[in-house]
């Protein structure tokens, strides 16, 4: 996957990168949002980018995400390759009517005869102090919706790649960056690279529980492994990367093989990516073969505090995830 | 409804000659035999859902596609069947549409609704107030960025008006100086609320001060009063000047849906609209000045009721569309087809 010339890179940088090699590959391309220009984006994910590729191509856009939005839609619908970026995840509920009603539904409702192909970035997840407005995981709300593609890479390497393929995707594709991933480094190719934005990666293999993880969680799941194979746990840790469409053959092959499944993801725990890989296995041939009940691990049932110790509370930790595997393997909760 | 009447030949009948101007004429003969024709085929039950008729408000939709060319783009809304044929589309396709058929300007899956033909320029009909609206400013955006000299005209209605969609995007389209215009028909209610009880300004074009921008409002049931302002709105965002909004005061003859029992108006106040047919009026206003005779008249709507006829034939005759394609069209490809699924 990754070639002699890779290199460390932030995942910021990662995506930064991709930008830049996909405004080089297509003049189509431009990207949007709030203070991305000069300012070099609230997370510095676009940086100098607007000194390099001029003020029409890095827009600045005033605070009206509706709008920004709707732009977006209607300069792709004329084969623009726009990419808005929301400062934070959570702006999106302002933005809602052109994601849903217009965005996802246009190819659709013409009757194939017009594409809208976007990408939307969005900065999301807690950990940062931030509080309930500027923490949350939305990502399963776009995975409810026909239309949109939901993507949601945990490294640097799948951030370039996922973002370069999501990019030249004809319909439009919603992108999830945690927060907390953007300062984290891994070797990243030179150039350009693409990645499917349909498939699931193990990233650890194992016999005994698979763990489903997404973005930050994947993390703490690789590092609630390796504390289990010291107890002689063996956990298979697969990166879901897309929750629409969802690689159910990669999860379900996983949960064959192992037997036991523990989902976790940062998002609200109720009807979220965990009840839909859960419901998904139990629809399937792997069903059969479980050997525990299926554990989920999710958001608390609360907006995301302030207070830093209620803030690591609210959402999945390494030792919740080794707690739940152990559980797993007893075989019950 | 103040604007008034203004004196001398309109700046329309010099710009267009009289195979033009009877060609508008003509057009909005068929969005009107149009729409009776869609009215008729719902009480028979052939079109399901619901549909909102543009009856007694052709002069904006026809006056405003007028000042367009091929290659121009417009968005339209819920009430936009004037606008999709005065855009160049085929009431044949349009009825397939409305019947639900694969031969459909979206292959039965969008409707009355969602009518769209983006090969004559228009990018879509839409179900939400104001939903066009930024979509028309990023159309304008790509059309910026290709170096394009083709304009977008993005119409809503007086219920538009007090979305935030409308705010923000006038605000954008503004301050990038796109080539848009902005064209409110307002036709006096959004559903049952008149626009004089929903809007704190007495007009909605007083609107573009806030924006930067010209706004002007006319006499939406004059054709010409509209084509003129249509004309420099659009002349002002092809030259580069940036958008404009153009306010026409009209009026929709029918309810605001099927489910409308009309409670919020006077049969008095719909007479004098009635009273007031841009069809009539735009005739009248031909013949008074030797640039149509009755006998003409009479053949276009001849030739109209024809192609009406021969339209619903077309769309009733059609195929629907198979079962099996039932979430073709969610994506570029299905998704089955990406990675196998399950």
């Amino acid at each position: 996957m990754v070639g002699s010339d890779a290199r460390e890179l932030s995942y910021s940088q990662a995506i930064q990168d991709a930008l830049a090699i996909a405004m080089e590959r297509d003049e189509r391309v431009f990207l949007m949002g709030e203070d991305i220009g000069v300012y070099g984006g609230a997370f510095q994910v676009t940086g100098d980018l607007q000194q390099r590729f001029g003020e029409e191509r890095v827009m600045d856009t005033p605070i009206s995400e509706l709008a920004g939005a709707g732009v977006a839609v209607g300069a792709a619908l004329l084969g623009r390759r726009p990419v808005y970026e929301f400062q934070f995840s959570d702006f999106a509920t302002l933005a809602m009517e052109q994601i849903v009603n217009q965005a996802a539904k246009i190819r659709f409702m013409l009757g194939g005869k017009a594409s809208v192909p976007l990408v939307m970035r969005f900065p999301c997840g807690s950990g940062t102090g931030a509080a309930a407005q500027h923490s949350q995981s939305l990502e399963a709300w776009f995975a409810h919706v026909p239309g949109l593609k939901v993507v949601q890479p945990s490294t640097p390497h799948d951030a370039k790649g996922l973002l370069l393929a999501a990019i030249e995707d004809p319909d439009p594709v919603m992108f999830f960056e945690h927060k907390l991933l953007y300062k984290m480094k891994g070797p990243v190719p030179e150039g350009y690279y693409t990645e499917p934005l349909h498939e699931a990666r193990v990233r650890r293999y194992g016999s005994d529980v698979t763990v489903v993880a997404t973005a930050i969680m994947v993390h703490r799941a690789l590092e609630a492994a390796e504390k289990l194979a010291e107890e002689g746990i063996s956990v298979e840790v697969i990166d879901l990367r897309s929750l629409r469409p969802m690689d159910d053959r990669t999860l379900v092959d996983s949960v064959s093989k192992t037997t036991r499944l523990v989902c976790v993801y940062e998002g609200t725990k109720q009807l979220g990516i965990g009840a839909e890989v859960s419901a998904m296995i139990a629809e399937s041939a792997a069903f059969d073969r479980l050997d525990a009940p299926i554990i989920r691990l999710g958001g608390a049932d609360c907006p995301l505090p302030y207070n830093p110790e209620l803030e690591r509370a609210a959402v999945p930790q390494v030792p919740d995830i080794i707690a739940a595997v152990r559980a797993s393997v007893r075989g019950r909760r | 409804m103040n604007a008034t009447r203004r004196e001398g030949l309109p700046l329309v009948y010099g710009r267009l000659d009289k195979t033009a101007l009877r060609k508008a004429l003509r057009q909005m003969i068929l969005i009107r035999q149009f729409e009776e024709g869609a009215e008729q085929a719902y009480m028979r039950g052939l079109v399901h859902g619901t549909m909102h008729l543009s009856i007694g408000q052709e002069a904006t939709a026809v006056g405003v596609g007028t000042a367009l060319q091929q290659g121009d783009y417009i968005t339209s809304t819920h009430r936009g069947h004037g606008h999709c044929i005065a855009k160049g589309a085929e009431p044949k396709y349009m009825f397939a549409e409305f019947f639900g058929k694969d031969t459909g300007y979206c292959r039965g899956r969008g409707g009355s609704m969602h009518i769209a033909d983006v090969a004559s320029g228009n990018l879509g009909a839409n179900g939400i107030v104001g939903g066009g609206i930024p979509i028309a400013v990023g159309a304008a955006l790509a059309l910026k960025q290709q170096r394009s000299a083709q304009v977008v005209v993005c119409f809503f209605g007086d219920g538009a008006n007090n979305e935030g969609a409308f705010h923000e995007s006038l605000n954008m389209a503004a301050i990038w100086k796109l080539p848009v215009v902005f064209v409110c028909e307002n036709n006096q209610y959004g559903m049952s609320m008149s626009a004089e009880r929903s809007t704190a300004v007495k007009r909605v074009s007083m609107r573009a001060v806030s924006y930067g921008m010209p706004g002007v409002t006319v006499d939406g049931n004059v054709f010409d009063e509209v084509a003129d302002a249509a004309f420099l709105a659009v002349e002002r965002a092809r030259c580069g000047g940036g958008p404009s909004l153009l306010e026409c005061l009209t009026y929709r003859h029918r309810g605001h849906s099927k489910s409308d029992r009309n409670r919020y108006r006077t049969k008095d106040e719909i007479d004098a609209w009635i009273a007031r047919d841009p069809i009539q009026l735009f005739q009248q206003d031909l013949m008074a000045h030797g640039l149509i005779e009755q006998a003409e008249v009479d053949a276009l709507g001849k030739s109209v009721e024809l192609e009406i006829e021969d339209a619903l034939k077309f769309a009733q005759t059609s195929p629907a569309p198979g079962l099996d394609s039932l979430t073709d069209f969610v994506y570029a490809r299905r998704p089955q087809e990406v990675h196998g699924g399950q």
